[in-house]
C-alpha cells in the first residue's frame, strides 16, 4: 500500500466559543492519491467541519483541536503563516455550497482566478490570465473569453459553481476538498456538475473529499464511502459494499429510507427520531438512542472501530457483522 | 435486501425537555452583567429620583431671589442645588416626553406603511423624506421658532423631529418581516390584517424600535436643553438646565464651575441614557 | 362567550365525481425593474397560461427546476399573490367571485405548507399559540383553539405536555414542519399544498414527515398538491404528475405514464438527470447542458427548444399546444412531436430516450 495522500489520525474537535459542541471526536481514515472519498451524513454529523479544520479555517481562539492531519507529508495542524497560505489553495483546495460565497462580487471571476494563480506561482500577469482563461475552458463554460470578464452576479448558479470549482482548481491542488457543491443546484445543474468533478479528477488524479447528504450523489462521484454520525465515522466501505450491503444500523436505515421508484405505496422505513444535539452527546454510542439494535453496551460504552480489509466499522450490534477472525481492533 | 431491519413505529423521540424562558427576563439577566450598562443605568437611576423627588429633597425654593446676584461662593450652593433639581424635572420631561410620543405614532406609521406596501408606503415615505431631510437641530429651532416658545410647542416640535426616524425603522423592519413565510401562513388562515399587524408583526417590529429609540433619548434631552437656550423653550424663572445655561452665560468668567454646572448635567445625563441604550442593545442582541 | 363547538370543516358540495381544483389559464407576469428610459417593459413570465385540474382525494405533484413557476402558482392558488388572469373553481364554485365561495371560507378549505420551517413560525409566539391562532381568527373559543391545537400536535407526534410550551428555535427541522402541517390541518381544509415541504430536511426526517403526510391524507380525506424538485419523493406520493418548464405546462398525467412513459423531452432529461444508486451503472452522459433560463421575454413558439435536442424551425414558429399522447387522454403533452399534424419531421416515431 502506497502512502496515503491524506492521513488523519483521532481527529478531535471541540468548540468552545458562545456555542459549545463536540463537533468531531476521534476521526480517523486515509486516502491514496487520485481517490475520491465521500462523506455522507446529515446535518451534526460533522462533515462540513471535517473539510474545514483539513484547511484550518475554524477561528483559533474558539477552537480546541486534537489529534493529527498529515496532507500530502505535512503536518497541517502545525502550519503557520505563510506555509499556511501556500498549503490553502495550493496543496488543498474548497469547493463551496454556495457558489456565491467564494467570489469577491466587486471583481470579474477571471481576475480573481488569475489573482489566486499569482498568489501561488511566480508567473506574470499574462501568463496567469492564460492559465485562468484555460481553466474556464477545462471547466466548460461556453464563451469562456467573454465569461472572464463576468461578474459573479452576472452568471448563473450552474456558471458560477463551474467558475468556483475552476477557480479551486487553478494552482492544481492534490487534494480537493467539495462541501455540497450540488446541492443547492438544480436537478439538471447537479448531474453537470458531478460528471464535470468526475472528469476532472481522472484527469487531473487528485483526490476529492465529497461531502454530501445525498447518496446518489455520492455514488456518482466516489470510489469510497465513510458514513458519519454524530461526530463520528460510523462506517467506511468501497461504494459498492455501502450500498449493496451496509453494516451500521444508520447506513441501513439511510439507504432503506430513501425515497426510490420501489417504495411506492407503501410506508417508508424511516429512522425514527431526530440527528443528536453536539453539545450534549449521549454517552456511548450516539447512534444508540434512535437505534433498533441497541443493547446495554450501546448506551453505555462508545463502539471500537474494528477495520478489515479497507473496510471500518464502529458498532457493537451491526446488521450485517464484519467477519472479525482476521480484524484489528484500532482505538 | 440481504438484511431485515426491525424499526419502531412512528413515535417521536423525547427530547430532554428544557423550560421555555421568557426572552425579556433573559435580557434583564444580561444586562446585568454589563458593567458599564448598570452603572449608567444607576446615574440616569440617581437623576431621575433626584428630579422626580425635587419638592421633598430641595433645600430651598428655586424660584426666590436671582442667579446673577446671589452668586457667592458660600450660601449659593443650597439655591442652585434646588434650582439643578427641579430643572431635572423640566429638562427630562421636555427630553423623554418627545421620544415615547415618537415611539407611539412613529410605530403605527411605519407598520401602516411597511404591512401595506405600494403606493400608500411610498407616499407616506417620501413625505417623511422631506423632513428627515433636515439636521435635526435646524428642524427642532425652525418647528418651535414657527410655533413659538413654550414647553408644550419645544415637546410637539421635538416629536415632529423624531417621527420621521422612528418611521424609518419601523417601516424597514416591518417590510422585512412581511416577507417571512410565517405572515403568509397567517394570511392564509383568513385573519384580517389588523389581527396580523397586531399578533405577528407587531411583537417582532417592537424590538428594533425600542433600541433605535433609546438612543434617541440622549439626543432628546440635548436638543430639548439647546432649544430652552435658546430661548424656545421654558420660559425664565422655570429652571431647567438649558435655560440655566443661558442664564450662567454672564456668569462664566466669575464663577466658571457653577456657569457649567447645568451643562454637566445635561451631558451626564445623555451619556448616561446613550450608554443605557447601548447595554439594552447589545442584550437584546443575544442568540438564543 | 361562545357556547357551541364552531364547526370549521367545510361540506363536500360537488360530491366525489367533481375535481376538487380546476385551474384554467392562469397568468402572472411581474415587471421587471429597469432603466428609467426603457423603451419596452420587461416581464417576467412566472407562470404562462397554466391549467390543470385535480380530483378529489388524490396527489397531484408538480415538478420543474428554477423558473418553471410552480411555487409562484402555488401561491396563486392559495391567492397570496393575485393572478393576472385566469379562474379558479374550487369543488364546482368559482372563488371570490359572485354567486361563488367566500373569501374567508375559501381560505379554511385550502392551506399550505412552505418549504422554510423556521421561518414559517412567528419566532415570538409558543408552537401551540402558533396552531392555535388560526381558528381563533375565525371565531373560534381560545380554550376550544387550544385544546385543538394539542390534539393536533399530539397527532403529528409531538406530544402537548412536552412541546406546546416550546419556541421554534427549539425545536429541530423536522418537529418544527410537523407544527406547520398541524397548524394546516386545524381548519380541516380539504386542499392542502405542499410547497417544497420536506426539501430542506434530512433525508431521515424527511421519510418520517412523508409517511405522516400520507396517514394524515387517508385520515382526513385530504388532496395534495405536491410541490417539489425531488423527482424520487414526487414519484412516491403523487397519483398525477405534471411537468413546468419556463411558466408553462409541457407534460401531465399520471404517475405511472410520466415515469415510465415520458413523451416530452424535458421530461425525459429531468428523469435522467436523477443521480443513478447503482455505482456498477453510473451516469455517462448530461441530458441537458446549460442552466434553465430566466423566464424574462421568453423565446418564441416553444420555451425549450433553446436546450432540446430535437428542435427545429417549426419549433420556433409555432407554440406547441398540450395534446392527448398516443391517444390517452390522461396524458398530455407540449411537443411538436407529439403532433401527427406538426410539421416535426420526428413525429409518430419513438423518440430514444
Amino acid at each position: 500500500m502506497s502512502k496515503p495522500l491524506v492521513s488523519v489520525r483521532d481527529l478531535t474537535v471541540e468548540f468552545v466559543g458562545n456555542r459549545r459542541a463536540h463537533a468531531l471526536d476521534k476521526i480517523s481514515f486515509d486516502l491514496q492519491p487520485g481517490e475520491v472519498l465521500g462523506l455522507l451524513g446529515e446535518s451534526g454529523s460533522g462533515k462540513s467541519v471535517t473539510l474545514r479544520t483539513l484547511l484550518r479555517l475554524h477561528p483559533q481562539r474558539t477552537t480546541r483541536i486534537s489529534g493529527s492531519m498529515e496532507v500530502d507529508g505535512t503536518d497541517v495542524l502545525a502550519l503557520q503563516g505563510r506555509e499556511l497560505e501556500a498549503y490553502r489553495g495550493g496543496t488543498v483546495s474548497m469547493v463551496f455550497q454556495e457558489p456565491g460565497l467564494a467570489f469577491d462580487s466587486v471583481y470579474t471571476i477571471g481576475q480573481q482566478i488569475t489573482e489566486a494563480i499569482r498568489a501561488h506561482e511566480a508567473v506574470d500577469h499574462r501568463t496567469a490570465m492564460q492559465r485562468a482563461l484555460q481553466m474556464l475552458e477545462r471547466v466548460q463554460i461556453p464563451q469562456a473569453r467573454r465569461r472572464y470578464d463576468a461578474y459573479p452576479h452576472e452568471l448563473s448558479g450552474g456558471m458560477r459553481q463551474r467558475a468556483m470549482i475552476a477557480l479551486a482548481l487553478a494552482c492544481k491542488p492534490k487534494l480537493l476538498l467539495a462541501d455540497e457543491p450540488t446541492t443547492a443546484l438544480d436537478a439538471t445543474v447537479q448531474i453537470q456538475i458531478l460528471l464535470l468533478l468526475r472528469e476532472l479528477q481522472k484527469e487531473t488524479g487528485m483526490s476529492v473529499i465529497f461531502v454530501t447528504h445525498d447518496i446518489g450523489a455520492a455514488v456518482e462521484v466516489a470510489d469510497k464511502i465513510a458514513v458519519m454520525y454524530g461526530g463520528r465515522i460510523v462506517e467506511e466501505n468501497s461504494v459498492a459494499g455501502i450500498v449493496h450491503s451496509p453494516r451500521h444500523p444508520y447506513t441501513a436505515g439511510l439507504l432503506a429510507s430513501t425515497v426510490s421508484t420501489e417504495n411506492r405505496g407503501k410506508p417508508l422505513l424511516a429512522v425514527p427520531g431526530s440527528p443528536p444535539d453536539l453539545s450534549a452527546l449521549p454517552p456511548g454510542c450516539s447512534f444508540a438512542p434512535r437505534c433498533s439494535n441497541a443493547q446495554q453496551q450501546c448506551t453505555r460504552e462508545q463502539p471500537k472501530v474494528i477495520s478489515l480489509n479497507g473496510e471500518r466499522l464502529a458498532c457493537w450490534n451491526p446488521v450485517l457483522p464484519l467477519l472479525k477472525e482476521e480484524a484489528v481492533a484500532t482505538a | 435486501m440481504a438484511f431485515s431491519l426491525n424499526f419502531a413505529p412512528q413515535v417521536a423521540v423525547p427530547v430532554m425537555p428544557t423550560p421555555a424562558r421568557g426572552y425579556w427576563s433573559k435580557v434583564l439577566r444580561q444586562l446585568m452583567r454589563d458593567p458599564v450598562a448598570m452603572t449608567a443605568a444607576l446615574v440616569v437611576f440617581l437623576i431621575v429620583c433626584a428630579a422626580v423627588f425635587a419638592p421633598w429633597l430641595a433645600p430651598m425654593d428655586p424660584y426666590k431671589g436671582s442667579m446673577i446676584k446671589r452668586l457667592l461662593p458660600i450660601g449659593s450652593e443650597g439655591y442652585m442645588l434646588s434650582r439643578l433639581m427641579y430643572g431635572g424635572r423640566l429638562s427630562l420631561l421636555m427630553g423623554v416626553t418627545p421620544v415615547l410620543a415618537a415611539f407611539g405614532i412613529g410605530t403605527s406609521i411605519g407598520l401602516l406603511a411597511g404591512y401595506v406596501g405600494g403606493r400608500l408606503n411610498m407616499i407616506i415615505m417620501r413625505v417623511l423624506d422631506v423632513f428627515y431631510a433636515f439636521p435635526s437641530v435646524l428642524l427642532a429651532v425652525a418647528i418651535s421658532g414657527a410655533l413659538g416658545p413654550g414647553m408644550t410647542n419645544s415637546i410637539l416640535a421635538l416629536t415632529l423631529v423624531f417621527v420621521p426616524q422612528v418611521v424609518r425603522v419601523a417601516e424597514s423592519v416591518t417590510t422585512q418581516v412581511r416577507k417571512l413565510d410565517y405572515i403568509e401562513a397567517a394570511r392564509m388562515s383568513g385573519a384580517s390584517a389588523f389581527s396580523i399587524i397586531r399578533v405577528h408583526v407587531l411583537g417582532n417590529v417592537l424590538g428594533p424600535v425600542f433600541v433605535y429609540a433609546t438612543g434617541l433619548l440622549s439626543v432628546s434631552m440635548i436638543l430639548a436643553a439647546g432649544l430652552s437656550f435658546l430661548g424656545l423653550g421654558v420660559k425664565p424663572p422655570e429652571p431647567e438646565w438649558g435655560l440655566m445655561l443661558n442664564t450662567l452665560r454672564s456668569a462664566i468668567f466669575r464663577n466658571p464651575w457653577v456657569a457649567a454646572l447645568p451643562g454637566l448635567l445635561i451631558f451626564i445625563t445623555s451619556i448616561g441614557f446613550n450608554l443605557l441604550a447601548d447595554g439594552v442593545r447589545s442584550a437584546m442582541d443575544i442568540r438564543r | 362567550m361562545k357556547q357551541e363547538t364552531v364547526n370549521l370543516a367545510s361540506t363536500d358540495r360537488g360530491g366525489p365525481a367533481q375535481p376538487l381544483l380546476m385551474i384554467k389559464d392562469l397568468k402572472k407576469y411581474f415587471p421587471v425593474r429597469g432603466e428609467l428610459f426603457q423603451r419596452e417593459r420587461k416581464f417576467v413570465h412566472a407562470v404562462d397560461g397554466v391549467s390543470f385540474s385535480v380530483a378529489k382525494g388524490k396527489t397531484l405533484g408538480i415538478v420543474g427546476e428554477s423558473g418553471c413557476g410552480k411555487s409562484t402558482t402555488a401561491r396563486l392558488i392559495a391567492r397570496l399573490v393575485t393572478p393576472d388572469s385566469g379562474s379558479m373553481i374550487f369543488d364546482g364554485e368559482g372563488v371570490a367571485e359572485f354567486g361563488g365561495i367566500e373569501f374567508k371560507e375559501f381560505r379554511r378549505n385550502l392551506q399550505m405548507v412552505f418549504q422554510d420551517s423556521f421561518a414559517s413560525l412567528n419566532p415570538r409566539l409558543t408552537i401551540s399559540e402558533t396552531v392555535a391562532y388560526g381558528p381563533q381568527a375565525h371565531g373560534v373559543s381560545k380554550a376550544q383553539a387550544t385544546e385543538r391545537a394539542h390534539s393536533l400536535l399530539a397527532r403529528v407526534g409531538l406530544r402537548p405536555e412536552q412541546f406546546a410550551s416550546r419556541y421554534p428555535h427549539e425545536l429541530s427541522g423536522g418537529q418544527r414542519q410537523r407544527v406547520n402541517i398541524a397548524r394546516a390541518l386545524a381548519f380541516e381544509p380539504r386542499l392542502v399544498i405542499l410547497d417544497e415541504a420536506v426539501a430542506a430536511l434530512d433525508k431521515s426526517v424527511q421519510a418520517q414527515v412523508l409517511n405522516l403526510l400520507q396517514e394524515l391524507k387517508a385520515e382526513h380525506d385530504l388532496t395534495y398538491l405536491f410541490i417539489s424538485h425531488d423527482l424520487h419523493v414526487v414519484h412516491y406520493i403523487s397519483d398525477e404528475v405534471m411537468v413546468m418548464y419556463m411558466g408553462q405546462v409541457v407534460e401531465m398525467g399520471p404517475v405511472e405514464d410520466i415515469y415510465g412513459n415520458s413523451r416530452h423531452p424535458y421530461t425525459r432529461a429531468l428523469l435522467s438527470a436523477v443521480p443513478s444508486m447503482d455505482p456498477a451503472k453510473r451516469t455517462q452522459h448530461t441530458p441537458l447542458s446549460g442552466d434553465p433560463p430566466n423566464p424574462i421575454n421568453p423565446p418564441s413558439g416553444c420555451r425549450f427548444r433553446e436546450r432540446c435536442p430535437h428542435a427545429e424551425a417549426v419549433c420556433a414558429a409555432q407554440i406547441p399546444a398540450l395534446m392527448a399522447a398516443q391517444g390517452n387522454l390522461a396524458h398530455t403533452v407540449a411537443c411538436h412531436m407529439n403532433d401527427p399534424q406538426s410539421a416535426h419531421t420526428q413525429t409518430l416515431m419513438e423518440v430514444a430516450a
